[in-house]
Parts: structure tokens; sequence; C-alpha cells
């Protein structure tokens, strides 16, 4: 207390004026940066009125963008979230050697450009590519299909859950599971009695993470789709083509579809991060 | 650690060398074999043709101003939302991460609309003589737009955590605020700041959809570098854009490289603290 008096506030503070400026200058640059373009989308959308919003949005080629992004989705984040629960638990529960370097290549696909992520499938089984002949010889379309689309929407998605659980796991230790197992439990107890509830906030925010960015992966899946309309556009190409059709309200409509998705996923992340505190 | 009494090592390491290698290795490695097509003479004239040495000065070019533009305001912007309360705080919070869950069609589309000379912003821009989009100018701002959360998150935790007995003490030892700032404050802020920058410039140099929207796309003044790889692909020309993709994963891996080494050294410095 005496401490307290003898340090003068200013001394530990700024000034009212230097205070009102940072915060100020906080406010402004989130507001035009970032307040003002989503805002700009959400007027656009409505701008010819809550029906044509709605034609927009209920539109045949618009829903069948819808259906894909999600297909997308259900396929791509299993695979990642059976793969990050795995990585997480030989990586955060063993030594071995080269575990730094296995955990920079999981990171891998975060510095690669999404174009390049795109690329590497063309390059593997486009109609020029490494595997390409093989594969048409066959009558198997991966490139400007279904799963040229899901191959690049899970590279891209690939890190997501492993990097939230390694370093959760890594600092809640292992005792509990070893005491599971002295107990009589078996591995598979173990897992769906033990870990899976202590890892649960966390696996979930992974999947929060994973599901929005796989649908909303634009570069990535630009490249492989072929951009086929009605047929391998996902809703951010979708919002592409109607915009470079100059269909911008259409374009608007189902741009907002993306930013509630995305706003959904922030706001989820937001509960289960508060969960998760209030859980330790 | 116990090496022996917990279960599944074979099974989840074998998975994930596997899973890794179908996602994430051959996929790259298909990048090497179509390099080892050409000859060294071959991929240095795909990769330093004058349009991509263009592309890159335009990449690298905006990409570090706007990194530059987030560390600074970025920092400024984690130093409000921890050390003062302010109306709207938890909101502005909240808002930072946007850009990064904002899928990057959209974050074009809407900077688009309002840096258009009609827009919401760009109105006050076009009568001052100003480009804000079709432009570099443009391709900043978008950069800036998804950067953004990369400084802010990576200083945040480093602020929270410094003490204030710290401060107190520089204080009573005499410091004027300034000085404190400077000397007490800023230096464990360094490394946080760096990485933040490099993040925001990793992922500026590789960004596609929120700027493709913005740039014009004009060959030689606003052609970015993955733009033209896109470029390349729809001409089938695979070596060109395989040479280019090259240049690009050469600087991502140095990019992730400085950042793993700059989270090292801030760990060591915030220990010190």
């Amino acid at each position: 207390m005496i401490l307290e008096r003898a340090i003068p506030r200013a001394a530990t503070t700024e000034p009212l004026w230097v205070r009102r400026i940072v915060i100020g200058f906080g406010l402004v640059f989130v507001g035009l940066f970032v307040v003002v373009p989503l805002g700009t989308v959400v007027i656009a959308a409505l701008s010819h009125g809550i029906s044509a919003y709605g034609r927009a949005i209920s539109d045949p080629q618009a829903l069948r963008a819808l259906k894909l992004t999600l297909l997308v989705a259900v396929i791509a984040v299993p695979f990642n979230v059976v793969f990050g629960v795995a990585a997480a638990w030989a990586i955060a529960r063993f030594k071995f050697r080269g575990r730094a370097l296995l955990i920079t290549l999981i990171d891998l696909p975060l510095a690669v450009s999404p174009v390049i992520a795109g690329l590497v499938f063309v390059l593997l089984f486009g109609a020029h590519g490494v595997l390409g002949p093989w594969l048409s010889a066959h009558g198997v379309k991966v490139i400007f299909a279904l799963p040229g689309i899901v191959l690049a929407t899970t590279f891209v998605t690939f890190p997501f859950v492993a990097r939230e659980l390694i370093p959760l796991m890594e600092a809640q230790g292992h005792e509990e599971e070893e005491a599971a197992l002295v107990l009589g439990a078996s591995p598979w107890q173990m897992f769906t009695r033990v870990t899976l509830p202590k890892i649960k906030w966390g696996l979930l925010y992974g999947v929060v993470l994973c599901t929005a960015r796989a649908m909303g992966e634009f570069g990535a899946v630009s490249v492989v789709s072929g951009n086929i309309r009605g047929r391998t556009s996902t809703l951010p190409l979708h919002v592409e083509i109607l915009y470079n059709e100059y269909e911008y309200q259409a374009a608007f409509a189902v741009a907002s579809l993306l930013v509630i998705i995305g706003i959904a996923s922030l706001i989820a992340r937001r509960v289960i991060a508060r969960r998760r505190k209030e859980a330790t | 650690m116990a090496r022996r009494t917990l279960p599944g090592f074979g099974l989840t390491m074998g998975y994930t060398l596997v899973y890794l290698s179908l996602i994430v290795l051959i996929p790259l490695a298909a990048l090497a074999v179509k390099t080892a097509e050409m000859s060294w003479g071959e991929l240095w004239k795909l990769a330093t043709s004058a349009r991509a040495l263009a592309s890159y000065k335009i990449t690298f070019g905006a990409s570090l101003i706007a990194a530059t533009i987030n560390a600074v305001f970025g920092t400024l912007l984690a130093w409000a939302l921890v050390r003062y309360r302010f109306w709207g705080r938890g909101i502005v919070d909240a808002i930072v991460d946007i850009p990064f869950a904002l899928p990057t069609a959209v974050s074009g589309l809407a900077l688009m609309t309002v840096l258009a000379p009609h827009g919401l912003i760009g109105q006050f821009l076009s009568p001052l003589g100003i480009k804000a989009v079709f432009s570099p100018l443009g391709i900043t701002l978008a950069l800036v737009f998804i950067g953004l959360p990369f400084v802010v998150r990576t200083v945040q935790p480093v602020l929270e955590e410094l003490e204030p007995e710290i401060e107190e003490a520089a204080a009573v030892l005499g410091a004027s605020r300034a000085q404190t700032l400077w000397r007490v404050i800023f230096p464990p802020l360094v490394p946080a700041m760096l990485t933040g920058f490099a993040l925001a410039f990793a992922r500026a140099i590789g960004e596609y959809g929120s700027v493709v929207f913005i740039a014009g796309n004009k060959q030689f003044e606003t052609e970015i570098t993955p733009l033209l790889i896109m470029s390349r692909l729809e001409e089938y020309d695979y070596a060109g854009a395989t040479a280019l993709a090259l240049v690009m994963l050469l600087v991502s891996f140095v990019m992730l490289l400085a950042i793993n080494g700059l989270g090292a050294w801030s760990r060591r410095r915030a220990g010190h603290v």
C-alpha cells in the first residue's frame, strides 16, 4: 500500500490525451479496415430488397455451390480431425528423433500459398501431370472435379486440429492416462474416457477453425476446380463468378452467407475458449 | 517421458506419417519432379522473366509495406486492448479476428467495393487523385487487412504477461514514463513484434483471394506472383508455374525458419524479464 502511494500515477501510465489518441487510432484502424467493408457487403446484399436477396441465395446454382461447399467440408474435416488427434498423441506423449522436424512439416501447409497448394495437385493429377495419363486411362477425374477440391481443401486445412492439440496435450501431461491403464482400462477405454474428455474443448476449437477455413477456401480450390459453373464451384468461387458477370447484388448476397459462416465461427471460437478457461 | 507405459505410439505415428506423406509431402514432391524435368538454365529463365521479376517486386514490396504498417498499428492496437479500458473494448478485441475468419474472396470483394471511386471510402480518395483500386496501393491495403490479426495476436499475450512491478520499479527509481516505455516495456516486445511482422509478411506474399479483386491484375503493374502462377496454369505452362512456385516456396521456407527462430528468441527474452 505504502509503495503504491509512493509511485506517482503519471509514471506508470500515459497522460489522458495519449491514451485517447492510442484508443482513437485503434478504433479508427479497426473501423475503416474491418467494420466498414463488412457493413458494405451486408448493405449491398440487401440493396435490391429482401426478396431479391432471397432470390439470390435460393438460386439453384447458389444452392448447388452451398451443397458442394458443405460436402467438401464434411469429407475434409473428419480426415484432418483423425489425423490431428493421432499426430498430437504421437508427438505430445512420446519422445523420438526428428520430433521438431515433424512439427515443422505439419505446419508446412500454413506457409505455402493457397495457389501453390492447388498447383501441386494439378502437377500430380492434371492431364499433363505425373499421374494424369494413368488416371485418365482409367477414367478417374481428380482435377476439375470433386476429388481435387477435397484434396486441395484437406491440404490447406491440414495443420489446424494438430496445432491446437499438440501444445494442449503437452501441457496436460499423461498421469491420468497411466492411472487408467494401471487400473485395468484397455487402450481404447483410456482414450475415450480419459483423453477425449480432457482434450474436448481444444479439439472442438480446432474443428471450428478447420471447418471455417474449409468452407471459405478460395485460392487453392480455384486452381483445381476449373470453375465449372454449378458443378465445381464452391460458395467462394460462385461469388467470384457472379462478380465477374456483373451480378453484383447476387454476388454480395452469396458473400453474405460466407460472412455469416465466418462470424458464426468467430463466436463459436470465443465461446469455446471461455468454456475451456472455465474448465481448467 | 514414459515410453513404454502408454500405448499407441506405433499406430498413431504410422498413421501420422502416412497421412502427412499422402496429403502434403507427395504433392509437394510433384513440384520437385516437375523441376527435375527442367535444366538449370531453363528454370532460371522462367523464374527471372521480366514479367516474373515485376510480379516479385509488387508482391514482396506490397507485403513488406503492409507487414510494417501492421507491426506499428497492430502493436498500438494490442497496447490499447491490454492496457486501457474503454467502451467497446470487447467488441474490438473480437473484431480483430475477422480478417482471419472471413473467406478471402469476401474480404477482397468487400475492400474492392469500399475503395472503388464511388465506394464509401473511395469517394473521398478519388478527388485527391488517390487511386485505391487497380493499383499497388489497393494491393497493399488488402494485405494490411489480412495481416492485422497476426501482429495483434502475437504482441497481446506478451503485453499481458509483463509484470507491472517492473514498471513501478522503473518509476520509483526515477524513470520518466517515456524512459520506462522505451527502456523497460519496448525491449521484451521486440521479438513478438518481429514474429507478428514475419507472420503477416509470410501470409501476405502467398495471399491470393483478397488481392485479385482489388488488384486489377495488369501485367507489370498490379500482377502479384500467385496470380501470375494462375495465368501460367491457365495457359497450360506448367513449367513456368513451377519455376515461380519454387521461388515462392523458397521465400516461404526462409520465413518459416525465421519465425521459428524468432519464437525461440521471444521465449528466451520473456524468460529473462
